[in-house]
């Protein structure tokens, strides 16, 4: 670990002050589960560190004409314990309890899941995003990718967006609000994931000065959302693929569906392919296996994860029958 | 405004631990893990994978059950910590502690540390949990020998004598 001060602002406002205008010479430190790490192995080498954590208004969870408000420093054993999370959004609930472990949703922060790097092992041996050789060549196409990217992976970037309540975040149309020194804005979370083109890109559409304050998602009246994750293990390790599917029905068809797959592109993916071949049809075992087929119609594996196209496909065919049969 | 820029490096950091106040000196992306063992000779605190995987480093801090390898120290500053030292009192072993001796509950017992501060934290809570509470609350940890059942039998235990079931 390299030399840095560190500062503890109590406000967003002098946070954003603090923080530098370029990427490199400041992080903001939340619960650091991530964070740690990637300084002990300096992934990341920060010559001063934020904490945010004595922020006091990044705290709880709040309800109000936009939605549910989910602050930013909220942990994420805060949000699977919180009552009007589980009553409203219950996918949500259950993809943050399947979360990593009891210990890491204690310190873990939700904006800290949202904006969480990559566990590519190339990144995290500090090669970078874009990891390429001394040649130029590209380390993951050539290298170890099991558990990379099948789905916009055209290049240069491979590894998965990390986080796994993202994505059933998206299907219940969550946004993100923002706040820098020029002032606040609020994205679609979508948006919010980008896959970076040069080295100097971020994979979030976020500048180095800004803080993310808050998650609002809206009211979920009659979607039925469902969110479905396939491990190797129950715990301790990544998933392998997620899904996350949101229905809205008209009698017994599809009247509107949003599909967001994870863990399989350095975004998470929604799948307007598969959206499209739910619509008007109605929920059941064949209609989901043609969703199923659509969102991944236009997969690319790489050399050695053919395997991840399959249990992607699983994956959205259970969200969406699992979304069928159960309430919002 | 409560701003503080430290420079140079080295931060004075005091918490409480098993009760008793501490201060050290530490970088304050130090892995409270690390103060914890070096700085306090709290050894019981374990180091498994230092990766926020296996729990064996799991501490009580304010209320709450953490990985201490995933805790920079900076974030431990006037914190109440609990370690599986805390437990015991005087001559006397925690109700846990005895439970898992008698029921084969630790066999290396790199894990047990954590697991035991996992079931104090669960108890501590839901004095009598199911089976299925209990593999919840116990699975951020994990043994390589006992193949849990012991584990599991000895926490059912300590609950049953607590309770005076
Ligand atoms: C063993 C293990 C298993 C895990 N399993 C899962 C899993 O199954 N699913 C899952 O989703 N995650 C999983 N995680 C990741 C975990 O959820 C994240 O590490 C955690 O959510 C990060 O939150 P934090 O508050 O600790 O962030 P920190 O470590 O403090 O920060 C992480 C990053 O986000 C930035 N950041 C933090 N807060 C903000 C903010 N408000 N605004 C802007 N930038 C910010 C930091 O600068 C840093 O780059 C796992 C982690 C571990 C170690
Ligand atoms: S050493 Fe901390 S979780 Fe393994
Ligand atoms: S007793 Fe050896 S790891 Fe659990």
């Amino acid at each position: 670990m390299r030399a840095f001060d560190y500062v503890s602002p109590t406000s967003t406002r002098q946070a954003a002050n603090l923080l530098s205008s370029t990427w490199g010479n400041t992080e903001i430190l939340a619960g650091g589960t991530d964070l740690l790490a990637l300084m002990k192995e300096d992934v990341v080498t920060p010559k001063r560190l934020v904490n945010i954590k004595e922020i006091a208004d990044l705290r709880g969870v709040k309800s109000d004409s936009s939605g549910l408000r989910i602050g930013s420093l909220t942990t994420l054993a805060e949000v699977a314990e919180d009552a009007g999370v589980r009553e409203k959004y219950p996918a949500f609930a259950e993809a943050v309890r399947e979360a990593a472990s009891p210990q890491i949703r204690n310190m873990a922060t939700v904006g800290g899941n949202l904006c969480q790097r990559p566990r590519c092992w190339y990144f995290r041996n500090g090669l970078g995003l874009l990891p390429k050789d001394e040649s130029g060549k590209e380390l993951v196409e050539e290298g170890d990718n099991r558990y990379h990217a099948i789905l916009g992976n055209d290049g240069p970037a491979r590894f998965v967006s990390p986080s796994t309540i993202v994505p059933v975040l998206i299907a219940y149309g969550a946004k993100v609000r923002l706040e820098g020194p020029k002032g606040k804005r609020e994205l679609p979370l979508e948006k919010f994931y980008v896959i970076p083109k040069t080295d100097r890109d971020r994979e979030h559409d976020l500048l180095p000065n800004e803080i993310v304050t808050e998650v609002v998602i809206p009211a979920a009246n009659g979607w039925k959302v469902a969110h479905y994750e396939i491990r190797q293990k129950a715990a301790f390790d990544w998933p392998l693929a997620v899904a996350a599917v949101a229905l809205k029905m008209d009698g017994s068809s599809v009247q509107a569906a949003r599909v967001v797959l994870g863990h399989v592109a350095p975004t998470p993916w929604p799948s307007p392919q598969a959206e499209a071949a739910l619509k008007g049809q109605p929920a059941n075992e064949d209609s989901a296996k043609k969703a199923a087929d659509a969102a991944l119609a236009n997969a690319k594996p790489l050399s050695q994860n053919a395997y991840k196209v399959q249990l992607a496909r699983v994956a959205v065919k259970r969200a969406i029958l699992k979304a069928a049969g159960g309430a919002a | 405004m409560s701003t503080t820029t430290h420079q140079p490096q080295k931060s004075e950091i005091s918490f409480t631990v098993n009760g008793q106040r501490a201060t050290v000196h530490a970088h304050p992306m130090e892995r409270l893990l690390d103060v914890l063992r070096q700085q306090v000779n709290l050894t019981g605190v374990k180091e498994g994978c230092g990766e926020g995987e296996c729990g064996s480093c799991s501490i009580l801090m304010n209320g709450v059950l953490v990985n201490s390898c995933l805790v920079p120290i900076l974030q431990a500053n006037d914190a109440d910590i609990i370690t599986i030292e805390g437990l015991a009192s005087q001559d006397r072993l925690h109700v846990l502690q005895q439970a898992f001796l008698d029921c084969g509950g630790a066999q290396c017992g790199i894990c047990t540390p954590g697991m035991i501060l996992a079931a104090f934290h669960l108890l501590s809570k839901n004095p009598q949990p199911s089976r299925e509470e209990i593999g919840e609350a116990l699975s951020g940890n994990l043994c390589r020998c006992t193949g849990y059942t012991q584990i599991f039998e000895s926490v059912a235990e300590a609950a049953r004598r607590s309770t005076g079931r």
